[in-house]
């Protein structure tokens, strides 16, 4: 019984992500790419996540109008986990460098993704929703990637950066101590865990991969899959809870 | 020209005392026992402050108005007393009020730093910290637990850096992001800094005490008015020191139970 | 008596334009580089003041190209919370420095403490010319601060450690802003040390004949104390600075404690004290702020009895308590840090000779009001900015009365009261100085008048400004308005806006007023009337030589001196002055002994 409602979710995920694939089309399969697809879960039950006690800035509780919860393991519908972050240990391919933007908000004194995985030299934007000021204060390796910190009062534009090197680089706000989150910054292609954990790795040229999902702070774990030209694999995770 | 300086002095004297003597800006509203003390002493103070103030003001306006513009004729005439009259009156009149501030000023000072704090004072921890203040209170073992830096996570909400797994004086502690006390009971205020130079200053309270990296140090206060005040930062410590704040709710004891009560569940 | 001159060293008149008006040994040319190097100081200062106040009045304002001073600073011209802060300690540590201390102490000084006391040069012209080199290579350090990737530290001019001395990790600035901001500090002070040097043997080696101690002008007096002050201030602020400079490149633990927390990262830090760099700082600090305004109170007194044609009412009791606020100042610094932790025994100990060191403000405040009776006051610019002075140091001076009680400051600690309060009785007070002194000597530097109605609507406006502009920050800081913020985020916090706004427009006033006097400097320089040798009828030996002085100061004949310094309205004298160098005999002198 549970097991096939596990397998008709994933299956109906499959089918929804072929469809989306369908609607997206060109890229998916060009050039025979194949993809890879599972889910990451979380083994146990799902820890209590700590409201958040933002009295310190009314602004923020005035924009969280029931209690914002940390997001150290966000575990959704079926024990899906999100935003752990799936790519390809070992990336030998071209250094891909995605053309897109992707945006880092803050907003109701949270980051929005918590997580947002990119590639080495890809343009993101730290942009702020809110009408107080947040500094935005990633703590890379000193000797990996360049460091920042940096203010963004309500209204300032949005901060464009990037990050060079391959690296798990943990940002956070000091004025509010709580705000906390993650760049992936990963070689070749990359999937994040949606709300039910599910990722699609799509780009993926035929060949034998190792597998590697990351989850914070740094729990990793791999798998071996092979992509036929256009095919797909599947490789699903289970992350202990603590 | 002298005589619109004279008056421009005037003017302004009078119009710089305006506001203070119609207390358009006034103190904050003192919530504490031993406020008044200080309250006093700022008046005592600012009646001779003020009066130094507006008398020397005065003066000068009106020997400007006076000694300017002399006659051609005139001849300069030597204050009466000279030198040595204001000398004296400098050390008699400044003196005296300058020893007689310091020795009733005394007395306010010691009540809060010289006299313990009571037996039944309630002790609470604050951690000061870039740039936030967080709470504990000890729990019903009524024992904090220790701290250990490397543990620190704001991440992960451990703020103080306990160990709830192997510390048992740790597992009933209660962190808090604001600081509730019980209207009319003695606060122990047991202060240390995370990281950097804080201050923890609430007006209302007539609390102002710095936060110093490596020293604990501790205050204690009572607070005699239900409400909900503001503790800022006054030690500069980074870009986010003005956002460094945290409430103090001074809440009825039962509600003070019940709100410990609840914190304690939401751990 | 001395005649130290034909000791002095003896360097010929140079005649390339580098040695005349660059690498100049002449104390005269150093005066007027120092000025100049205030002059260009303030003027950044006073900008980084506009900035401030904008942002403070209008919060997240958009000003007008400011993103291209900081692209990170003022991203879309919307200043961020910590380009404020670093706004914030380059002015005062441009002002305090570079502008308190240069211009009324290392300019006015160098240009006329070797001609009040009758001396060709200083002792140490090298020296003197190395201590105006040094001074502005710490000026270089500063300005350079402003175009490293993360901006000027943002530690404000105090730099407590350890928010100063554990790197870039507790924010922007605070890695290669702060190392830049210890070096230029470091350099200043070996500048004041070389020219408190030659100022302090000028004093007591260089007199010319006939110049005894008591002899010499308030003005020379004020630039004595001062540098004996500034040798052994600046002094304690060196190794200070050079050890925060260690923390940061050598690894060292100065300042720092152990077991700090930053961004859930234990610091590599261990034994330090926080209280030690407070010490230290302020046991230079608070001599600063005498360091500042001593000469300023020694160039009005100067001003003010040529001005008033009489001399103070007592000589001795003004040098008297010049000294006594000097030697004072060492034992009160202890009042910057009485809710800092330290001993509470030491605040109420701090706190008396903070109470005392009113009484020999308050005799120098008297001697000029009694001085002030009876005189025959003149009204010019000078005379008006030495009045505003004293009217300013009183306003400024009162406030103390608060700021000297440790159960007080519990109050008014870190508020805007202290900033009020500092600003009237140190800045506002010695820039009247130096205003004072612009009017008064600018046609001794420069051989030309300035134009005095311009130089009155400055007054006026100046002096109305400062007052609109820092009366109000003591009603902030009463009602608690706690300094270095930049918003007022804090609910009590709100309803004091209004007074920031009306202080900023203030504020814009004051400054734009401030581009009279530059106009008045400029235009004046070069088409000024022509200034005789004595316009102001005064008595000291800036008077008796050549206007401008040539390159030895007197010519070919050295000064003798037979008087006082201040001979005026003497009964039975030819004129109502007698100077300095007239050996017309003087029989009854105002001056008490």
């Amino acid at each position: 019984m549970k097991k096939s409602l596990h397998l008709g979710a994933v299956l109906s995920t499959v089918v929804l992500i072929s469809c989306a694939a369908l609607i997206l089309g060109q890229k998916v399969n060009a050039a025979g790419e194949g993809k890879i697809s599972g889910t990451v879960k979380l083994d146990g039950p799902a820890p209590h996540m700590r409201g958040i006690d933002m009295s310190k800035d009314p602004y923020c509780v005035k924009a969280n109008p029931t209690p914002a919860h940390y997001e150290t393991a966000v575990v959704g519908a079926g024990g899906g986990l999100e935003n752990a972050v799936i790519y390809l240990d070992g990336w030998s391919g071209a250094a891909q460098t995605e053309t897109s933007v992707p945006v880092f908000d803050q907003k109701n004194c949270m980051y929005t993704p918590h997580v947002l995985a990119l590639d080495p030299g890809q343009t993101f934007k730290v942009i702020t929703s809110d009408q107080t000021a947040h500094n935005i204060h990633p703590l890379p390796n000193p000797m990996v990637n360049v460091g920042w910190n940096q203010s963004q009062p309500p209204g300032a534009p949005p901060v464009e950066k990037s990050w060079k090197n391959p690296e798990v680089i943990p940002v956070k706000c000091n004025i509010h101590p709580w705000m906390n989150g993650y760049f992936v910054v990963v070689k070749g292609p990359y999937a994040t865990t949606d709300d039910s954990g599910h990722y699609t790795i799509n780009n993926v040229p035929p060949g034998s991969y190792t597998v590697k999902a990351w989850h914070e702070p740094d729990d990793t774990q791999t798998q071996k899959v092979t992509v036929a030209a256009g095919g797909s694999a599947t490789a699903d995770f289970a992350f202990k809870a603590k | 020209m002298a005589k619109l300086l004279a008056v421009t002095i005037v003017v302004i004297a009078i119009a710089s005392a305006i506001p203070i003597v119609m207390h358009i800006w006034p103190l904050p509203q003192d919530i504490s026992v031993n406020g008044h003390l200080i309250d006093e002493q700022y008046t005592d103070t600012m009646w001779e402050a003020g009066v130094s103030f507006l008398a020397s003001q005065i003066l000068l306006a009106y020997f400007i108005w006076k000694y300017s513009r002399p006659a051609p004729n005139a001849t300069v005439k030597r204050f009466p007393g000279g030198a040595a009259a204001l000398v004296i009156a400098a050390f008699v009149l400044v003196g005296t009020e300058a020893l007689a501030l310091g020795v009733f000023g005394a007395k306010a000072w010691g009540l809060a730093y010289f006299a313990p704090p009571g037996a039944d004072a309630m002790p609470v921890q604050v951690q000061a910290g870039q740039f936030a203040f967080y709470f504990r209170y000890p729990g019903p073992d009524g024992k904090f637990g220790p701290l250990h830096a490397n543990l620190i996570s704001e991440a992960n909400a451990n703020f103080f850096g306990l160990d709830t797994t192997n510390d048992q004086d740790s597992k009933d502690d209660i962190v808090t992001a604001e600081l509730a006390i019980p209207v009319n009971r003695e606060i122990h205020l047991l202060m240390h800094s995370k990281d950097l130079g804080h201050s923890f200053y609430v007006p209302g309270l007539r609390v102002h005490q710095d936060f110093v990296p490596g020293l604990d140090l501790s205050i204690h206060f009572t607070a005699t008015k239900i409400g909900r005040y503001e503790i800022v930062c006054t030690q500069l410590c980074g870009l986010g020191h003005y956002n460094m704040k945290a409430y103090l709710e001074v809440k009825s004891p039962e509600d003070f139970d019940a709100w410990l009560k609840q914190q304690a569940a939401l751990q | 008596m001395h005649d130290m001159s034909a000791h002095a060293v003896h360097h010929g008149a140079p005649t390339s334009f580098i040695r005349k008006h660059i690498f100049s040994l002449d104390h005269k040319v150093i005066g007027k580089q120092y000025y100049a190097l205030a002059l260009v100081a303030v003027v950044v200062g006073m900008v980084l003041s506009w900035l401030m106040r904008l942002h403070l009045g209008f919060a997240n304002f958009a000003i007008p190209g400011l993103h291209l001073l900081s692209k990170n600073g003022a991203p879309g011209d919307i200043m961020t919370p910590e380009y404020y802060l670093q706004l914030m300690t380059m002015h005062g540590t441009i002002m305090v420095f570079f502008v308190l201390t240069t211009a009324p102490f290392a300019a006015f000084g160098n240009f006329f403490l070797p001609i009040q006391t009758g001396a060709e040069d200083m002792p140490f012209p090298h020296f003197n010319m190395m201590s105006f080199w040094v001074t502005f290579t710490g000026f270089l350090f500063l300005v350079a601060s402003f175009f490293v990737s993360d901006g000027p530290t943002l530690g404000g001019w105090t730099q407590y450690a350890p928010l100063s001395a554990v790197g870039a990790v507790s924010g922007p600035g605070q890695g290669t802003g702060v190392v830049l901001w210890a070096f230029s500090i470091a350099f200043f002070c070996v500048g004041q040390l070389f020219g408190s040097l030659n100022f302090i043997t000028t004093t007591l080696d260089m007199r010319c004949k006939g110049m005894s101690l008591m002899r010499l002008p308030l003005s020379a007096w004020a630039w004595f104390i001062t540098s004996i002050m500034g040798l052994t201030a600046f002094a304690v602020l060196m190794p200070a600075v050079i050890l925060l400079i260690l923390d940061h490149v050598a690894g060292t633990s100065f300042f720092v404690s152990s077991n700090l927390v930053i961004n859930d990262q234990v610091l590599p830090h261990s034994g330090g004290s926080t209280l030690l760099w407070q010490h230290l700082f302020w046991f230079f600090g608070h001599p600063e702020v005498y360091i500042a305004i001593i000469p300023g109170m020694g160039i009005v007194s100067h001003i003010l009895i040529t001005n008033m044609r009489r001399p103070m009412l007592s000589h001795r009791v003004l040098i008297y308590s010049m000294g006594a606020l000097a030697v004072l100042s060492y034992m009160v610094y202890g009042h910057h840090m009485f809710v800092s932790g330290m001993n509470p025994v030491s605040s109420l100990a701090f706190s008396f000779p903070t109470l005392v060191i009113t009484i020999p403000s308050t005799i120098i405040v008297l001697i000029w009001l009694g001085s002030l009776y009876g005189s025959k006051l003149r009204i010019n610019t000078a005379s008006l900015f030495g009045l505003g002075f004293i009217s300013m140091f009183i306003s400024g001076g009162v406030s103390g009365f608060f700021l000297a009680q440790p159960s007080i400051d519990i109050l008014l600690h870190a508020t805007y009261f202290v900033v009020g309060h500092f600003h009237l009785v140190m800045a506002v007070a010695a820039i009247f100085g130096i205003f004072g002194g612009t009017y008064f000597w600018f046609p001794k530097m420069t051989g030309r008048m300035m134009n005095e109605s311009l130089g009155k609507l400055h007054f006026w406006l100046t002096f109305v400004g400062a007052y609109l502009i820092f009366m109000p920050f003591h009603y902030l800081g009463i009602a608690g308005n706690v300094r270095r913020y930049q918003a007022f985020v804090d609910d009590y916090l709100i309803p004091l806006i209004p007074v920031h706004k009306f202080i900023t427009v203030a504020a814009l006033a004051t400054g734009a007023v401030q581009l009279i006097f530059i106009y008045n400097l400029i235009y004046s320089r070069f088409w000024g009337a022509p200034a005789p040798d004595n316009p102001w009828q005064g008595t000291s030996l800036e008077w008796s030589t050549a206007t401008p002085p040539p390159h030895n100061n007197f010519g070919d004949k050295m000064p003798v001196v037979y008087h006082d310094p201040y001979q005026y309205s003497v009964e039975g004298a030819s004129s109502d002055f007698i100077m300095q160098t007239s050996p017309e005999p003087v029989h009854s002198a105002d001056e008490e002994k």
